[in-house]
Order: structure tokens, then sequence, then C-alpha cells
């Protein structure tokens, strides 16, 4: 596996504060930069749903796998994935991690484990059941981490793919990011009875907070020591809540500003560590400081990084159709 | 002078093998062509003939002789053929070339002299799949009913039996679902084989084909690589109505990323599959109910590959150029007859690959003909043969005599009724008309 190329992250929770802060900075600027229109097309902010991935990952080690939707970034900083070219992507150039032919909602980097990056609502998710039947197949107790929105466990697939996943015991971990509102909040929140429907295929299943980081690694642990022990596939509904519309070009006219604003001033995750690390002895307030400004400067590195990149060539126009051999 | 007749290899994996017989005798005038021993290995038998004329001198490796390494020298040629002597009265007769099934099909372009006998699409087709899955413990095979039921049409026979529960993995009917696993097995590095009961199916399965393995190879600029089989029953089977008779190949070979076979020939079915399987990028393998029992002459095909996106000739002609793919090549090659008995000599090409498309072999066919007719079982608008004719014309345009004549299936989803399925496909009798048409007869 290789490297994270995020920076070292310090022991403990205080590194969970700093993987979060990480997500959120790094967020905030692709808001920004797609704002300033450097950023086009379809953007999804992980903004207040960072203690999911975060908490989640902390239970992956190497040999791990893990796959995504679109509202990927926060994924792919998780698995260590250079910020610069990330955000290089999100601007389309040629130094960007698919060359500028992916975007935001296409960021892979195979080498980390991380598969994308799917524009398909609920497509990954048989996608990671067959990232999961290769490590089977190949005799390692690797996990794969399935990640889904609550409007994606609606597609019918999923159904599908949890009933082949049962049947084929596939070492998989579903993790259904319930952030409360689907795309346009049309319907009044998510459906009904996410973890019930795994139930009812005979999956294991677990809810968590998903604005606790610390709970979050708790359900974490218990299922990848299911999933690593051969019995199957294992699905956790964290309950989160997304701070910014479905995509950039969501008003989220369906809540009130005071609800998200409520929210983050009393659930926000990684206000709440820090408060905690804080109230417990566990972190000096200096100490967070330099975290704040260290993440800071990966992110504006990567983003000066990105803006000063070249775009793709004309000739990258017909590359990549075929593999090269 | 003489030279020394070498043991021939009768595959490039071959490494040794039995001399079974010798059909000439020291002493006997040979010439090129000649039939002058017989060579077996565990899988195949070769007829062995002398390529220069001479006079066989000694025998250096006697019939019966077993596990003979590959280029052993097994007998000396004398470059004296005028002097040839008599031949032993004792010498073991040389026999009548043996046959296949009376039904099978000869496929064109094997060396005369190579042994050849039938084998159905089907024997083809799970060969192929057998040979690639014991070359390469990565290959695995899935889909509905394919392990102990043994495949819907028995392609898979034995093969659970052979390679056990982890290769051979039987799924419920979750077309998107499996298609999707699939894919991401193929992204770790696996090679699976996913069966589809029907291609019609496949439609379930279609936002996974296109945009999850056809797409992310691009997506990712080229960090990702997707090296899987779709396979299955494609277009008209008899009688099944319009929703298990799709076919599929216009559709797939409009997408970039993806590449779509579709053979005719047991050769072929061997050869494009292993291919494929052994492809880095998705491929759309189509077969045909119609095609699995049905016979061709071929040589003993020991690890035979055929490279995609090579047309293959079936007859030469220098009178009008008829291009088809898939089974609609029962009807091309019986209207080439027919042609033939009025005097119309057909170039036959059976297209094979339909994405990477061979224009330039049915272009350059055409700079000899002048003339062309495209005949496939899908429908017309937007179909393979209205791509190619427009290809050909680009690229042979001053050397057409008349417009690039088609032959598809009805414009209509499939009828059940027997008289009205009949009329919806392609025949013989629809080729001759367009070709007829296309040379102004």
């Amino acid at each position: 596996m290789a490297a994270r190329e995020t920076g070292e992250a310090p022991a403990g929770d205080i590194g969970l504060y700093r993987d979060m802060l990480l997500i959120r900075r790094f967020e905030e600027k692709a808001g920004q930069l797609y704002g300033m229109g450097l950023i086009a097309g379809f953007c999804h902010l992980y903004i207040g749903q960072e203690a999911v991935v975060t908490g989640m990952e902390s239970a992956a080690r190497d040999g791990d796998q893990r796959i995504t939707s679109y509202r990927g970034h926060g994924h792919a900083l998780a698995a260590g994935m250079a910020p610069a070219a990330i955000m290089a992507e999100l601007l389309g150039r040629e130094s960007g991690a698919s060359g500028g032919k992916g975007g935001s909602m296409h960021l892979f980097d195979p080498a980390r484990g991380f598969w994308g990056g799917h524009g398909i609502v609920g497509a990954q998710v048989p996608i990671g059941a067959g990232l999961a039947l290769a490590q089977k197949q190949r005799g390692t107790n690797d996990v794969t981490f399935v990640y889904f929105g609550d409007a994606a466990a609606d597609q019918g697939q999923v159904a599908e793919t949890y009933r082949v996943a049962q049947a084929l015991a596939l070492p998989v971990l579903f993790v259904i990011e319930n952030n409360s509102y689907p795309a346009g909040g049309g319907l009044s929140g998510a459906g009904p009875g996410l973890l019930d429907r795994a139930k009812a295929y005979g999956l294991p299943v677990q809810g968590v907070d998903g604005m606790d980081v610390r709970a979050v690694r708790g359900v974490a642990e218990d299922a990848v020591l299911h999933v690593r022990a051969g019995k199957g596939p294992y699905v956790v509904e964290a309950r989160t809540y997304r701070y910014r519309g479905h995509s950039m070009a969501d008003p989220a006219k369906y809540r009130t500003r005071d609800e998200a604003a409520r929210m983050r001033e009393s659930r926000d995750p990684i206000d709440s560590l820090r408060a905690s690390l804080l109230a417990e002895g566990a972190a000096e307030e200096d100490a967070l400081r330099a975290i704040d400004r260290e993440v800071k400067e990966i992110v504006s590195a990567a983003a000066d990084a990105a803006r000063a990149a070249e775009a793709p060539g004309d000739d990258a126009l017909h590359r990549h159709v075929y593999a090269e051999v | 002078m003489a030279t020394e007749i070498r043991m021939p290899a009768l595959s490039p994996a071959m490494e040794e093998g039995r001399l079974a017989r010798w059909f000439v005798a020291e002493g006997d005038a040979v010439e090129p062509g000649d039939v002058i021993a017989e060579i077996e290995t565990d899988k195949a038998t070769l007829e062995f003939e002398a390529v220069a004329a001479g006079r066989l001198g000694r025998i250096l490796v006697p019939e019966g002789s077993e596990a003979v390494k590959v280029d052993t020298p097994i007998a000396l040629l004398h470059a004296d053929a005028a002097v040839a002597g008599t031949a032993d009265p004792n010498a073991a007769p040389r026999p009548a070339p043996r046959r296949g099934r009376g039904t099978a099909l000869a496929e064109p372009g094997w060396p005369a002299h190579v042994h050849r006998g039938p084998l159905i699409v089907r024997e083809a087709l799970r060969a192929a799949l057998f040979e690639e899955m014991q070359r390469d413990e990565s290959v695995f095979v899935m889909g509905e009913e394919i392990g102990s039921a043994e495949g819907p049409y028995r392609v898979t026979q034995g093969l659970l039996d052979a390679f056990g529960s982890g290769r051979v993995i039987d799924v419920p009917v979750t077309e998107a679902a499996f298609s999707g696993i699939g894919i991401g097995a193929a992204f770790a590095g696996q090679r699976p084989v996913v069966e589809f009961m029907n291609m019609s199916f496949a439609l379930q399965a279609m936002d996974q084909i296109v945009n999850s393995a056809a797409f992310t190879h691009y997506m990712s600029g080229g960090r990702i690589a997707c090296p899987i089989v779709f396979r299955g029953p494609n277009g008209a089977a008899g009688r099944v109505g319009a929703q298990h008779a799709m076919c599929l190949a216009a559709w797939a070979a409009h997408v970039p990323g993806l590449k779509v076979v579709y053979p005719f020939a047991a050769s072929d079915a061997k050869g494009l599959l292993k291919a494929a399987i052994r492809d880095p990028d998705p491929v759309i393998f189509l077969e045909n109910e119609r095609l699995y029992g049905r016979a061709f002459e071929v040589p003993a095909l020991d690890d035979h590959l055929v490279p995609l996106g090579r047309a293959r000739t079936w007859r030469e002609g220098g009178d009008v150029t008829l291009a088809g793919y898939g089974p609609a090549m029962a009807a091309v090659l019986e209207a080439a007859d027919t042609l033939a008995a009025e005097g119309i000599a057909a170039e036959v090409i059976d297209l094979r690959s339909l994405r990477p498309l061979d224009v330039e072999a049915v272009a350059a066919s055409v700079r000899k003909t002048h003339r062309c007719v495209t005949v496939e079982e899908g429908w017309p608008q937007g179909g393979i043969g209205a791509y190619l004719a427009a290809e050909v014309t680009r690229a042979a345009f001053d050397w057409l005599d008349a417009p690039i004549g088609s032959v598809t299936g009805a414009d209509v989803p499939m009828p059940y009724a027997e008289t009205l399925e009949e009329l919806a496909l392609p025949r013989a009798a629809d080729v001759v008309a367009a070709a007829r048409h296309a040379c102004y007869r």
C-alpha cells in the first residue's frame, strides 16, 4: 500500500481531529474555487459528514479497499491521496489524479485502495462487492468499505448486492451515510428502514451517530472485526448531516438556514471533538492551533499548485479509451 | 544432397509428440503436399506433409516412437527426385483423407494438409473457458445457473467440477449487481467472464456495462483497467418473442471503451473468447443459440487465439463483397453459392469483431469488387451495416460502382409467430436479391 500523501497524522484522537479538519478545509477551499468559476460542473461537498469516513477509516488497515459515490473528496483524502492531485482534478488540470478527465466525481487511487469516485447513484455498491470478491478469491482477509448515501440505498442494485454479498459471504462493509436529505429534498428525508432492508437479507446491521467520530470508530472496529473474520458482509448506517446543498447547484431550500446553523453549532463533528479533547486534557490549545495552521497550508498549497497547473493537452482526448498495451 | 525432415510442432505450446505412422518408405519419391507421416499429441493429430520434392532417405525415427521432441530430425530427404527409385511395393498404402461429419461446414484458411474434424460452437466456447481458467487462476466465470446446473446452454458444463465454486460462481437473478460485482473484481485485477442467460437481460445491466466497465479507464486517466468479458446468447433464438431476441451488437459497438465480437464459426468462437479473456479491456462477447450446436470442420485448435479487430474472408470473388457477421453468415454463405451458380462471384467477409471494426478489410475487398452488401440480423437504424457503409464509402468511394446495399433484420420487435419471425430475419434470398441489385442484374 502506498504511503499517505496527506501528511503525518498524530496518533490517537488528535489524528482523527486532524483528518477531519483536512477534509473540512479542503472542501471549503473547493467551494471557494467553485464560486470563482475555477471548478465547474457538479461538485458535491462533504462538509458536515467528516466524522463518518474518518471514523470508519480509522478501523482500516493496509490492504483494505474502499469505494464511494460522487461525494468522494473526503474519502480520497481519508485514503491518503495527495490533496494537490485531488484539487488539480477538480480544476480539470493535467496534473489531476485522473489527468483532468474525471473531475470532482471521478477520483481514483488504486495504489491506496481507493476505487472512486462514481457518478451513477448506487452503482459503486456492486462494484465494491466485486472488489471484495477479488480479495476473497485471493485468500486475503482484507475488508472492502463501500460507502453510499441514503438516496442510493433506494436503488434496486443495492438490494441485489445485499443478496449476492450475503449468498457469497463477501468481505464487504457497507456504510450508509444517511445525511438526511436526498438531492433536492423533494421527498421528506431519507427513505424508511435503511437498516431493516439489509436485515431482511440476513445481513448484520448497526446504526451510529455519524456526527461523533469516536462513536463511528467504535462501530467500525466491531464491523471490521466481523468482516475480517470471514463472517460475511455487514451494514452500518451513520446518521449525519451535510451543511451544504446536495451539490453546488442545490440551494437546499428544503430546510431552513436556522436548521443548518443549529446543527453546526451544536453537533459539528470537528468542534465537538476539539472541545472534548481540550476538556479531557488530551490536547493543548496550542497543539490544535498548530494542526489548524498545518492543514490550512496543505490546502492552500494544493489550491495554488492546481491553479498554476496546465490544462490537459489536446493529445489527451483520445488516450485511455482503451488500455495501452 | 540430403536435408533433414524435422519433428513438427502442432501448436506453439507443443514440446513433443508421438510419431504414429510413416506413410512413405525409404526410397519413395515425394512431392510437396504429400502426406508422409502422422503425428499425435494427447490433444490432436496432424498429418505431416512434405514441403519439398525429393526421395526419402533414411528414416531416423521409426513409427510408433513416443515422446519425440519437436525439431528432432526424423528422416532425410534427398533432392534427386528425378532419379527416384521404384516405390517399395510393401510400403503402407496412403490412407484416404479422413472426413468429419457431413453436416459440418468446412472453415476456410487452414492449410490443406492439416487434419480436420468437426467442432461445435458450444464445445469450442467451453474449451476456451477451460483452457483460460487452467492457464490463469485469476480467470473465473459467474452467472445464473452456470455451476451445478451446468449452464442454461451447457457452455459451462464441467467447469464446476474442474475449478470449484470459488471460480464457477452461481449468482441469484441480479443482472445489475452481478455485472457490477464482476466489474469490481476486474478493477482489482481478476479476469471475470460474466454470463448473461440471454443478452436481452444485459439491458438490466447496461448502466454497469457502459458507465462503469467502459468509462472508468478513461475517467481515471488510465489508472484503472477493466479486463472483463460479458458473454451470452444474443439475438434471435427461434420463437422466443421480442424480449429474448435482442441483438446487442450495434448498441454495444456504439460505446467507446467497449470491444464487441460476434463469432460465427467454431474456431472463431474459441479463438476470440480466449483473446477476449486475455484482453485488458471490457469485451462484449456475443453468441447465438442457433449456432451453439452447429459443427464446423477445423483442425485441432490447441491454444488457438484470434486477434480482436480482424475480419475473416470465407471465400474470394471479384464481383461483389458480402460483409456480414454472427448467425447472418449462414445466409450470406448460402447466398454466395446461389450467386456463383448465376455467374456472380461473391467475396464473403465475416466481420467477427464489431469494435474494433475491420473497415479496411471490407474497403480492400471493395476496391477489387466495386460493389458491396452488408448483412446483419440487427435493426437497420444506427446499425453496424450503416456505419460500415459510411466508412467504406469514405475509404473506397472512387472504386464503388453502385450504392452499398444492406440486408438487416426487419425494423420491428421480434415477433413470435413462425411465419413472421422468418420474415423478420435476413434470408439467403434477401442477400441474393441485394447482391443482384448491387450488380445491376
